[in-house]
């Protein structure tokens, strides 16, 4: 891991933090007498809190993700530092594609 | 002792073991991400997003997603662990904080499905 991956991966961490604790809360109250459509999306639909939450927390969570994976192969895979590198750089920048077009579609679609 | 034998020690320990979970459950949700994100992306078109929803009703569904809000728990918990070790200089009652975070993953789960059913 270079110095950037390991910063970028627990800032990343420290960043997420607070926003996991928000997640798991809004899973636990959202998933009580079943999981509607009509539900999730009156919570999120054109709701700039919602859709600046969920944006910054792919944001970040891609990034993590992505040098997470590349560490792991490096590790346990005879991948070598390059190939795992351009792995992880590509799950990063599919996770940012995924993720901006999911939080698009759930507030402002 | 000889270096299998140290292998085998450190692998009883319970940072060893820690470590482990950490990255299991890191790995399962860097897979389940991409999957969240798609399903998600569904409600551009708020039909197929509302058929997808009420398909994960099902309880198989249900305890596979427990096992995710569990996993996404143990690596919070268990991060926040290691965050403590790396910048505060934690390292005493280490088995004592390992346990706390998988104590907190398990709960959110146990949690997520005594709501779910």
């Amino acid at each position: 891991m270079t110095p950037l991956s390991y910063l970028l991966q627990r800032g990343t961490a420290m960043f997420m933090a607070p926003l996991i604790i928000i997640h798991l809360i809004v899973i636990i109250m959202a998933v009580q007498g079943g999981l509607s459509a009509e539900e999730i999306l009156a919570r999120t639909r054109g709701s700039i809190v919602w859709g600046s939450f969920y944006g910054v927390f792919v944001f970040a969570a891609a990034i993590h993700a992505g040098i997470g994976v590349q560490t792991v192969l490096r590790e346990w895979t005879p991948l070598g530092r390059l190939a795992s590198a351009n792995i992880g750089h590509t799950l990063i920048t599919i996770l940012w594609v995924l993720g901006a077009r999911a939080v698009y579609a759930v507030v402002w679609a | 002792m000889s270096v299998s034998g140290i292998t085998r020690a450190s692998r009883a320990h319970p940072g060893f073991v820690a470590a482990l979970i950490h990255r299991l459950s890191g790995l399962a949700l860097a897979i389940f991400l991409p999957l969240h994100f798609l399903s998600l992306g569904l409600a551009l078109e708020t039909e197929s997003f509302a058929g997808f929803v009420a398909w994960t009703n099902q309880p198989l569904v249900k305890v596979s997603e427990a096992l995710m809000v569990s996993a996404l728990a143990v690596h919070f918990a268990g991060g926040l662990r290691l965050l403590a070790v790396e910048f505060f200089g934690l390292t005493r009652a280490l088995s004592l904080w390992i346990a706390l975070a998988f104590a907190f993953g398990l709960g959110v789960g146990v949690l997520f499905l005594m709501r779910a059913f």
